[in-house]
């Protein structure tokens, strides 16, 4: 049983990474609003979050409604 | 760009599809009706939607309309304005409410009115992409707030607002956003904490279920001291980072003297993780890490859900209060600009169009106009305003344009001083000590005395034993039930009452809504629909088309119950229209001469009134009413008399009230005769009714009520709102200015007072909840106790009868039909 002694200490390191990964989440605002990622998940085509140079003709081009 | 665009072939294809819904609105959907429409033929059902439809295509933008359809939501007639948003970009305002970036961003956060679906979303977002100088757009749905990144390099605020506008999301500036950052903060310290008990209870729960195996199937005692201390070091950051908040709030409740259900809890928790650390450095006698770990994590779950429900209540009211423009337009050398209203200096020209609302407290310079003071004052009738006139802040210029110079600005306004004193007398209401809070002073002080007792008892016997069952009696009575049943009792509730359109700021405005003796209702716009009804014509009926075609002229709210009332007909050749100083209008219609005006109007003019129509005027002011008498040529033939009537279903709602056991009575601004008036027809009881009082006057009125009873005050205007703060609760009503959705502990979406009722129905069942989840969770103390104290319980059982309990409050709580059950 002394197998015990290396992985407790395992599962407590990951335990303590999952606490520090949710409260970077949390400390970056990932989980302020938990209404609007969930419809922005419907729009699969242009990378918005990183719309600062970038123009749209091109893209709506591509993306022409389907009939 | 000239090019032809795949988008714009797909619209071509469109066009049979088009042609076959030709009858509706393009961009919604709806019911055209009118004739809006755009050269390619489309039909709309407003020019918002027209607008929306045509920039969308002009900038390539149509995917919106794939991606609302897929989205399921149902499409929205769109609403533009057109405004230029100038205020914006006032370098005082930007001071205010932006904040600078690096690389000279900056960023603001903006209400966006009519955002409701996935498509929305799209749409906003891509104001990034589609203004040129917009860096970044961030919607959050549930707060209707867009974050706007901007380069004020490239582009100015308002062109970007422009853009929101014409895509039919008009935005406004933000208030209390100062106030929702602490929110946030709260509601992401919360998180962590949550995160950190969550962690060490499953860790804690891993280990306890080992220890509780071995307790049955032997274990080597060497793993037995291991588990203890790691679950001791698990339990740590719970105990000492997430319950913070109880150990703050029980030292609090110790300094103030005041009762407060954090006090057991942070005992409970204290003296089972003390009780726990000493066992294990012993290496015997029960440890509780679980227990209180898994009661950390639950009772700051519970907190979390509070504290959601109430921002959701709070934003409501702000997003409401952002809707109310809070700009002016300075005359300045080269014309017109739009500023904020704090902006407003002293000497300062504005220009007033009709239908707009006054910005500061002034005298007007030019123009003559009428002013609705009905939010200030409560009085349904506007007055003529010239130049020389004092106007006030939060009036509605109804006719035509006024040039104003401020005298009083930003918070030296009447207005503004009136919200001072809302906010004082919010300040000087007394703190509701909650029920929950009251049981648990007197559950602290018997458990504490049977803990005594316990190890009196058992000290007897063997001063270790008598230490653990004291620990286990003090884990056991943790309050988790207790905490958690007025909370949660409380969220379902306040979600329930939400789903209605009743919003709730807090659990306390339920309690006191339930216990409530005295409702005080305001008149006009209240129990009435504040406006003015036609209610009596005496006079010849021939002449009723004429008068109404007259007063389709005229910008009053008796023209528009005159238009209202009476029957149209064929001649409509109004001529030779006419205002006339004190109070009346002249015009020829169809080549007849007709004026209309007030009593006194005719009066200055030496107009004799018959006997007949003397008599009846006489009686109509009596009632309350305001009568309108009208000539031809220089003979008065008609009197015409108007009331505000009562809602539809005020009557009714009173009775209801009423039966309910509640006194009510009737404080309003307006004439004390309108007010006897409107009070006789209630058809229940009143404990008074006053009238002509000022907004001052309302507030001292229910302060000196509050002193002896609870009460209600319901309301809708500025007047009320010092008196809805003052009250033990405030209903502000639908329609209400928003200084008084702000003062009001609860409002309604619905106009009438019904709503009132379906509050207070609801908030007494909500109690009787409270109460019934308050009696399961004393029943389950009971029983830890009686074990406790017998030296039987053993942190299994704890670990088991703890969550059990929790489980029935829960079930409780969100079963229960406390709102819109059956209404």
């Amino acid at each position: 049983m002394s197998i015990l002694y290396i992985v407790i200490p395992l599962a407590l390191l990951f335990a303590i990474a999952a606490v520090v990964g949710f409260t970077m989440a949390v400390r970056g605002g990932q989980l302020d609003d938990l209404k609007t990622p969930a419809l922005r998940i419907l729009h699969d085509d242009v990378p918005l979050r990183r719309g600062a140079g970038a123009r749209l003709s091109d893209k709506s081009a591509d993306a022409a409604p389907k009939v | 760009m000239s090019l032809v665009r795949p988008a714009d072939v797909a619209v071509a294809a469109n066009a049979e599809v088009d042609a076959r819904s030709s009858e509706l609105c393009a961009h919604c959907g709806a019911v055209s009706g009118t004739d809006e429409t755009d050269p390619q033929g489309h039909r709309f059902c407003c020019s918002g939607c027209r607008t929306v439809y045509a920039v969308l295509h002009a900038e390539g933008l149509n995917d919106y309309y794939e991606l609302r359809e897929r989205s399921g939501a149902a499409p929205r007639a769109a609403r533009t304005t057109g405004r230029s948003y100038e205020e914006l970009d006032d370098a005082g305002f930007l001071e205010r409410t932006a904040r600078p970036l690096p690389k000279g961003l900056m960023v603001i956060e903006l209400y966006v009115e009519g955002v409701h679906c996935s498509a929305c979303v799209w749409l906003v977002e891509r104001i990034a992409l589609t203004v040129d100088g917009a860096v970044d757009a961030t919607l959050d749905i549930g707060r209707s707030s867009v974050r706007l990144v901007w380069d004020p390099a490239r582009t100015r605020l308002s062109a970007i607002a422009r853009s929101l506008d014409r895509l039919g999301y008009p935005v406004h500036p933000a208030r209390g956003s100062a106030a929702e950052l602490l929110r946030r903060k709260e509601r992401r310290s919360l998180m962590v904490r949550m995160g950190v008990a969550f962690a060490a209870a499953g860790n804690a729960m891993l280990f306890a279920s080992a220890l509780y195996g071995g307790e049955f199937t032997g274990m080597e005692p060497q793993f037995v001291t291991l588990f203890r201390w790691l679950s001791l070091a698990v339990s740590l950051p719970a105990v000492l980072w997430s319950a913070w908040p109880f150990f703050r709030g029980a030292w609090a409740s110790l300094v103030m003297r005041t009762p407060h259900m954090d006090l057991p809890i942070a005992v409970g928790i204290l003296t089972g993780f003390v009780g726990g650390a000493v066992a294990t450095w012993r290496g015997q006698g029960g440890v509780f890490f679980d227990t209180i770990t898994v009661l950390i994590f639950l009772l700051l779950v519970g907190r979390f859900i509070q504290l959601r429900q109430q921002d959701l209540a709070r934003n409501a009211a702000e997003m409401l209060h952002a809707l109310a423009p809070a700009r002016a337009r300075r005359l300045e050398a080269d014309g017109p600009h739009d500023i904020p209203a704090d902006a407003l200096l002293v000497g300062d020209q504005i220009e007033v169009r009709a239908g707009e609302h006054v910005p500061a407290d002034g005298r007007v310079v030019t123009g003559e106009s009428m002013l609705d003071r009905a939010w200030l004052t409560g009085e349904p009738l506007p007055d003529a305003v010239g130049p020389g006139d004092t106007v006030h802040a939060g009036c509605t210029n109804l006719r035509a344009p006024l040039v104003i110079a401020v005298e009083c600005a930003g918070l030296e306004t009447r207005v503004a001083q009136l919200i001072a004193r809302v906010e004082q007398a919010a300040q000087r209401r007394a703190r509701v000590v909650r029920l929950a809070d009251r049981v648990s002073a007197y559950f602290v002080l018997v458990v504490h005395l049977l803990a005594l007792l316990t190890f009196i008892g058992w000290s007897f016997f063997d001063l270790w034993r008598a230490f653990d069952n004291t620990v286990a009696l003090l884990v056991a009575t943790c309050p988790c039930a207790l905490g958690m049943a007025t909370p949660l009792a409380v969220t379902a509730a306040l979600g329930r009452a939400a789903r209605q359109g009743l919003l709730v700021k807090g659990g306390d405005a339920l309690e006191q809504l339930a216990g409530a003796r005295l409702v005080v209702f305001d008149k006009t716009g209240t129990l009435t629909e504040g406006r003015l009804e036609l209610v009596l014509w005496e006079g010849p009926l021939d002449i009723q088309p004429h008068i109404r075609a007259l007063e389709l002229e005229a910008v009053h709210p008796v023209a528009d119950a005159f238009v209202r009332a009476l029957p149209a007909g064929t001649t409509s050749e109004v001529t030779s229209f006419t205002y006339q100083p004190g109070g009346g209008i002249a015009a020829e219609v169809a080549g007849r001469r007709f004026r209309v005006g007030s009593s006194r109007y005719f009066q200055e003019r030496g107009l004799a009134l018959p006997d007949k129509l003397e008599r009846t005027l006489a009686a109509q002011v009596a009632l309350g009413r305001t009568p309108v008498l009208i000539a031809e040529d220089d003979q008065i033939v008609a009197l015409a008399a108007f009331a505000d009537p009562l809602r539809a279903d005020t009557v009714q709602s009173l009775r209801k009230l009423h039966a309910l056991g509640l006194e009510l009575a009737v404080l309003s601004g307006d004439h004390p005769l309108a007010v006897a008036a409107v009070a006789a027809q209630l058809g229940v009881p009143l404990r008074f009714v006053e009238g002509g009082i000022s907004p001052e006057g309302k507030l001292e009125r229910i302060e000196q009520l509050a002193r002896n009873h609870r009460v209600v005050m319901v309301g809708d205007g500025l007047n009320d709102a010092a008196a809805l703060s003052a009250a033990s609760v405030g209903v502000a009503v639908h329609g209400g200015a928003e200084a008084s959705l702000e003062a009001a502990d609860a409002f309604s979406t619905h106009p009438g007072v019904n709503s009132v009722r379906l509050l207070i129905e609801g908030s007494r069942r909500t109690l009787s909840t409270i109460r019934r989840g308050l009696v399961f969770s004393l029943a389950y103390n009971v029983i830890a106790i009686g074990l406790a104290m017998a030296g039987h319980l053993s942190p299994l059982m704890a670990a088991v009868l703890m969550p059990l309990s929790s489980l029935t409050v829960l079930t409780n709580a969100f079963r229960a039909r406390t709102f819109g059950g059956q209404t």
